[in-house]
């Protein structure tokens, strides 16, 4: 479904990216791992138009789109959140999630709403999304993505800094849209929340694939604990 | 609840309806050229400055450009009629060439000037903005150089001339209004303000931030070209300094922040308190710098005491006023308080 092959990026003399090759596959809920700064938010970047690969290629569904700009990247079908959620805090709720509809408005609202009733929020509809909390924006920015059914979804640490009975509640609305056939890619440091929602998980370090396959595998890979050495991989958040 | 909001509706249909009344029967109660003078300009700024808001004010992209635009629409319809003698009454069908050309400016210009970030964006129309008045000076072949460019005559006495303008002003203002109203509820406008917010998260969601911007922005443009025109027909006469006047551009912003930025009544009442005022200083102090003087404190004032403008700030007031006693909030919005501020900073660098 959604392919990079040898993606390099640099930002002056740090390589986020070196030779970046992952593979999501349709319907499948992909992870992706690494220690900071391995280039995991670069790749999101890559991928939807916000950065420019300086070498590799980006595929979607066997076209290629690499280095075309963000909307166009969205009309073909990607759809991402920021690991910094990004709303529009002088919109209301239910204009935020009508930034990325193309339809009738009446049709729109009513799926808006709907999609808002999934995340939890629909009782702040109408509040400038600017006096939600922190939690209430990440799931505000979910919904105003899923909303638009992108074909892949690409979450930049859904759970980052949420309390845990939210991470809970994000996991199963993924589990749910991953049952009715969507494909995800997620970058999350919370392990258990990844290891418990993916099918499989690529590991980057230092912008390179270090380690790629199911979480049984991926998790007693010596790679991989090398990766994070210093880190506690169980529990990290 | 119902109650209140359709109370609140019959009262602005009310209100909407007095003001209609008012600017409809203005110059048959204030018949006098000089006061129909005060009304015909400010309509004609109630226009430009909510064209201005319709780009500027949605997008949040600071145009101190307009003049290029205003000044473009009123050489025009001045030089069409020149060139291709028009005279009498049909000037009036050359004010679509006014709104053609101030679009036809707006796109190439728009192209440029909408690719960079929004403080690089005012200097860019400061820029144009000059370079626009040196070529009002300087193609002299063509504008008239410094003498600049006559309307041709029109055989009205002063009251009814006056009369006239006031109501193709008025009318201008009313479809301007209009447009904005529209812009405000349509997915349009919606693009609009979520560039506002965050333009490169809007791209993310499919919005094509260059199109929508550069569509406002010539629709703007196409609008301000348009009064530019009914402006040289009423003052008869256009040169550089007039058409493309710096003064023209700071007072529309002034008037947007002074009613409210993004609004659609905002501009409006801005207008129509700040160029009357503007106007009557002029006329009493001689002394062009006083009204001048004026201005710019006024200005200082708005940004730093009021810089969201009346409106907004207004309604605040009402609605706290209102809710006495009451939650202070709307209970969405209360519900909505963060849980843990604390937690969610932490949380951002996580
Ligand atoms: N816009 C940028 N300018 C300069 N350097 C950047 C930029 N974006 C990323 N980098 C650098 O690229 C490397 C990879 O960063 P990236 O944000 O992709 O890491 P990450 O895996 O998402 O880390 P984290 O888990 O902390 O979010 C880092 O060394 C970072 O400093
Ligand atoms: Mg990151």
């Amino acid at each position: 479904m959604l392919r990079t092959e040898g993606v390099r990026k640099s930002y002056g003399g740090v390589r986020a990216l070196d030779e970046c090759t992952i593979e999501v596959g349709e319907g499948t809920v992909a992870g992706l791992i690494g220690p900071n700064g391995s280039g995991k938010t670069t790749l999101f970047n890559v991928i939807t138009g916000y950065a420019k690969a300086e070498a590799g290629n980006v595929y979607l569904a066997g076209t290629k789109i690499t280095n075309i700009a963000p909307d166009k990247v969205f009309t073909l079908g990607i759809g991402r959140t920021f690991q910094l959620t990004r709303i529009f805090p002088t919109l209301t709720v239910m204009e935020n999630m009508l930034v990325a509809s193309r339809h009738a408005r009446a049709a729109d609202r009513k799926r808006a709403m709907a999609q808002l009733e999934f995340v939890g929020i629909a009782g702040h509809h109408a509040a400038l999304a600017g006096t939600l909390s922190y939690g209430q924006r990440k799931l505000l920015e979910l919904a105003y993505v899923l909303v638009a059914d992108p074909a892949v979804m690409l979450l930049d640490e859904p759970a980052g800094g949420v309390n845990p009975s939210l991470v809970n509640y994000i996991a199963d609305r993924i589990r749910e849209l991953h049952a009715a056939g969507k494909t995800f890619l997620i970058v999350e440091h919370n392990m258990e929340f990844v290891m418990g929602l993916c099918d499989r998980i690529t590991v980057l370090d230092s912008g390179t694939v270090v380690a790629a396959g199911p979480p049984d595998i991926v998790r007693t890979d010596r790679r991989v604990l090398d990766a994070y050495l210093g880190e506690d991989v169980e529990d990290s958040t | 609840m119902m109650g209140t909001v359709t109370r609140q509706r019959i009262a602005a249909a009310l209100a909407l309806a007095v003001l209609a009344g008012a600017a409809v029967t203005f110059p048959l109660v204030f018949s006098s050229p000089a006061t129909t003078n005060y009304g015909v300009y400010a309509l004609i700024f109630v226009t430009a400055v909510s064209a201005w808001n319709v780009f500027s004010g949605f997008s949040g992209y600071i145009s101190l450009g307009q003049a290029v635009f205003f000044g473009s629409g009123a050489y025009a319809v001045g030089i069409a009629a020149r060139d291709w003698h028009v005279s009498g009454v049909a000037v009036f069908g050359l004010l679509p060439l006014g709104a053609a050309v101030g679009a036809a400016i707006a796109v190439p210009f728009g192209l440029v000037a909408l690719r960079v970030r929004r403080h690089t964006f005012i200097v860019i129309t400061i820029a144009v903005f000059f370079i626009f008045q040196l070529m009002a000076y300087n193609l002299s072949s063509f504008t008239g150089g410094s003498v600049g460019v006559s309307a041709p005559f029109l055989p009205w006495t002063a009251t009814t001339f006056n009369e006239r303008f006031y109501y193709i002003a008025l009318a201008c203002a009313v479809v301007m209004i209009v447009i904005a109203a529209g812009v405000r509820r349509s997915r349009f406008g919606l693009q609009l303000r979520a560039i506002r917010d965050d333009e490169d998260r809007a791209r993310g969601l499919g919005v094509h931030a260059m199109r929508v911007k550069l569509a406002a922005f010539a629709l703007s443009a196409a609008v301000t070209g348009l009064v530019g025109g009914v402006w040289f027909l009423y003052l008869t006469q256009v040169q550089p300094p007039s058409g493309f006047d710096p003064l023209f551009d700071l007072s529309v912003v002034l008037m947007a922040f002074f009613g409210g930025v993004g609004t659609i009544s905002g501009p409006v009442l801005g207008a129509l308190i700040i160029e009357p005022a503007q106007l009557y200083l002029t006329a009493t102090y001689t002394n062009g710098y006083i009204s001048e003087i004026m201005l710019g404190a006024l200005f200082l004032a708005v940004v730093l005491f009021m810089p969201r403008g009346i409106i907004p700030t207004a309604g605040e007031w009402i609605t706290r006023l209102r809710t006495r006693g009451r939650p202070a909030v709307p209970a969405a919005a209360a519900a909505a308080a963060p849980q843990s501020a604390g937690k969610a900073a932490a949380g951002d660098t996580a």
